[in-house]
């Protein structure tokens, strides 16, 4: 029996007050994120069960309980706090899937301050973008990654400290130091911060069409969400072990990498590797994961190594499969089936939604290639592209809308107000993606409203691709796309016209691929650079992205009466 | 290690490391499976062999299993420039 029941009762009869009443919350008491996903848990008698067991790449395994998880977040927030660090304050993270990300994740929710979260892949522009921004005050790293902070960090000057937290040894420079959580003294008792639903909590920053990422903010209400749909969309029980492979540097590594399962009580999986069919197997097998949540990108690369060495493996304890990110394809769906035995299940929500919007549920019918139903307390529509009015037929493609006020909303983009308000029209907040709705409720995904590129479910945008080549010394005009990829259904192509005296050639294509690389992320790095004489641009000098893309997909290239005349 | 293999280490190690972790990584050690290499950086390592060697690498032997180590790269390049 699943912890939903029959989702038709439960999506007419559901409150948010439920997530209050389970988690024992009453308006007006403390809400702290860091102190549910704890302490709340040792005060339940859950002070000696695993919550984290995390195993690095080359197969070393530590297991914290919830008390140790207890005890190191409260060693993180008392010395971050020591450093005058303090409630509000943008506190960045960005080092591999190590145990102190996680220990330092919730000891900065206990302090009050604000969790940032960065993809440790990030490069030195990529990072500045987002850290300059939010005026970040600290920054976690390691000693892999912390050259990069120190070659940006002069143009940061709300960046107070840099604090590495794995290697005492190195030779610091100004505003850098040095912490090791093992060396510390372990704090039993931090006076956790008096937050309350309207605290903010988490900065994630994410990709749109125009301008450079902006900063999703949110608060400790967004756990009342992130708890009832880890229940019910991940079906977590006391009793699991469960997996998510994504990132912290990326919301669903932290709405169900670390609340959603924690503020349960759930033991968790933690690999720090990198991506290998049979090491995940492997995973799988000797931790008896129960319940994992993964990406069809990583699906779509574990079908190519095929069916027969799922089956070398022993994946009895497996129950429960759910994927996120981009749409899942009914390929996918069908392999899942003949390779686990079951089906992943598809959901969809977004670093502005905080948790999941639309899911399929154990115990409904997944009909392969659909996102499912709406999360009960979700009102999901579909509005005419052009009109904003909703869509009352079936079948008809629209822009997915949500109504405003699930807990874990977005409260704001980070120091945007006008792109905030500019995601809200005639009441709805408008997701920027295109669906169907069939019969029978089913949210059939179309593709994205805008130019943002979804590569391996991660959102890209063009603008600050473009920025980043157009920085390169060779380049005059640049492009970014998306185009079609059969394992992650979009990667980023670039067309670019160069400054006079480079010729396009192979090399030059490299160069300008890892120059990406290295500035932004792999993400941005484009796949493929196609070089122009001139790219094509309104008579306002506007280049026409949709056209380019048009083209990679063989789509109408639709309206080109603005288009510049040769 | 032949020049080959040094070549295609140099290079793992100019594009993808710090200076200070160059030591760090041999012809044996993992690079997909560690993390430092991802599978989308992948494509500029594979960019860069088919344009050092003149060769053209299938997507289905480009596998971050067959990447992941110097060791195991030249050996698959070495299959398409023979």
């Amino acid at each position: 029996m699943s912890n939903i029941g029959s989702y038709d009762e439960v999506y007419d009869k559901f409150d948010w007050q439920q997530a209050k009443n389970e988690l024992e919350y009453k308006d007006g008491d403390i809400l702290n994120i860091g102190w549910f996903c704890s302490d709340r848990n040792c005060e339940r008698g859950l002070g000696d069960k695993p919550a984290m067991i995390w195993e690095g790449f080359k197969g070393e395994i530590k297991r914290y309980t919830f008390n140790e998880l207890r005890l190191n977040s409260n060693t993180y927030a008392a010395y971050l706090s020591s450093l005058g660090i303090k409630n509000g304050d943008r506190v960045c993270i960005f080092m591999d899937k190590i145990p102190d990300l996680y220990f330092s994740f919730i000891g900065i929710l206990k302090l009050g301050a604000i969790a940032q979260p960065l993809f440790s892949a990030f490069g030195e522009e990529a990072l500045h973008t987002r850290m300059e921004n939010a005026e970040s005050v600290a920054i976690l790293t390691t000693r892999k990654h912390f050259r990069k902070v120190r070659r940006i960090k002069d143009t940061l000057p709300a960046l107070k400290h840099i604090i590495i937290v794995d290697d005492d040894s190195l030779k610091l420079e100004d505003r850098e130091k040095s912490f090791i959580l093992e060396k510390a003294e372990q704090i039993e008792h931090f006076d956790i911060f008096p937050s309350h639903e309207e605290t903010s909590s988490v900065l994630h920053y994410t990709s749109g069409t125009t301008g450079q990422p902006k900063g999703a903010l949110h608060v400790h209400a967004s756990i009342f969400a992130q708890y009832m749909t880890a229940k019910w969309v991940l079906d977590l029980t006391d009793d699991d072990i469960y997996w998510c492979t994504a990132d912290p540097g990326w919301v669903t590594g932290t709405s169900y990498g670390i609340i959603g399962p924690w503020c349960l009580g759930i033991t968790q999986v933690i690999y720090d590797g990198g991506f290998g069919a049979a090491k995940w197997y492997d995973v799988l097998q000797r931790h008896k994961v129960t319940v994992w949540y993964t990406a069809p990108t990583a699906i779509r690369l574990l079908m190519k190594d095929g069916t027969e060495l799922v089956k070398q493996h022993d994946l009895s304890a497996l129950r429960y499969m759910c994927s996120v990110g981009e749409p899942l394809n009914p390929e996918a769906v069908h392999w899942g089936i003949e390779a686990f035995d079951k089906p992943f299940n598809d959901n969809y929500w977004q670093t502005e939604t905080g948790a999941i919007m639309i899911a399929n549920y154990p115990g409904m019918a997944v009909k392969p290639g659909s996102m499912g139903k709406p999360f009960p307390g979700i009102t999901a529509v579909v509005l005419d592209l052009k009109t904003h009015e909703v869509i009352t037929e079936p079948n008809k493609v629209g822009l997915i809308a949500l109504k405003p006020g699930w807990p874990s909303m977005m409260r704001e983009y980070w120091n945007n107000k006008k792109v905030f308000d500019s995601k809200f029209i005639k009441g709805w907040y408008i997701t920027g993606d295109r669906s169907s709705i069939d019969p029978e409720g089913y949210f059939w995904f179309v593709g994205r409203d805008d130019d943002v590129i979804n590569t391996g479910g991660h959102l890209v945008g063009p603008f600050e691709i473009e920025s980043a080549l157009l920085e390169h010394e060779a380049v005059a005009e640049a492009a970014a796309v998306g185009k079609p990829d059969p394992v992650n259904m979009e990667v980023v192509k670039a067309f670019v016209a160069l400054k006079s005296g480079y010729e396009p050639d192979g090399d030059l294509e490299l160069s300008i691929m890892n120059y990406i690389r290295k500035k932004l992320s792999p993400l941005a790095m484009p796949q493929e650079i196609e070089f122009m004489d001139k790219l094509p641009k309104t008579r306002s000098g506007k280049i026409m992205r949709r056209l380019l893309r048009a083209q990679e997909w063989g789509e109408e290239i639709g309206d080109i009466s603005t288009l510049e005349d040769d | 290690m032949d020049e080959m293999e040094k070549t295609i280490l140099d290079y793992v190690i100019e594009e993808y490391l710090e200076e200070e972790d160059e030591d760090e990584v041999s012809i044996d050690s993992p690079l997909i499976s560690s993390g430092i290499v991802d599978s989308f950086s992948m494509v500029s390592l594979k960019t860069f062999l088919e344009r050092k060697y003149n060769i053209s690498i299938p997507d289905d032997k480009a596998t971050p299993d067959a990447f992941d180590t110097v060791k195991s790269i030249a050996n698959v390049v070495r299959g398409f420039v023979e």
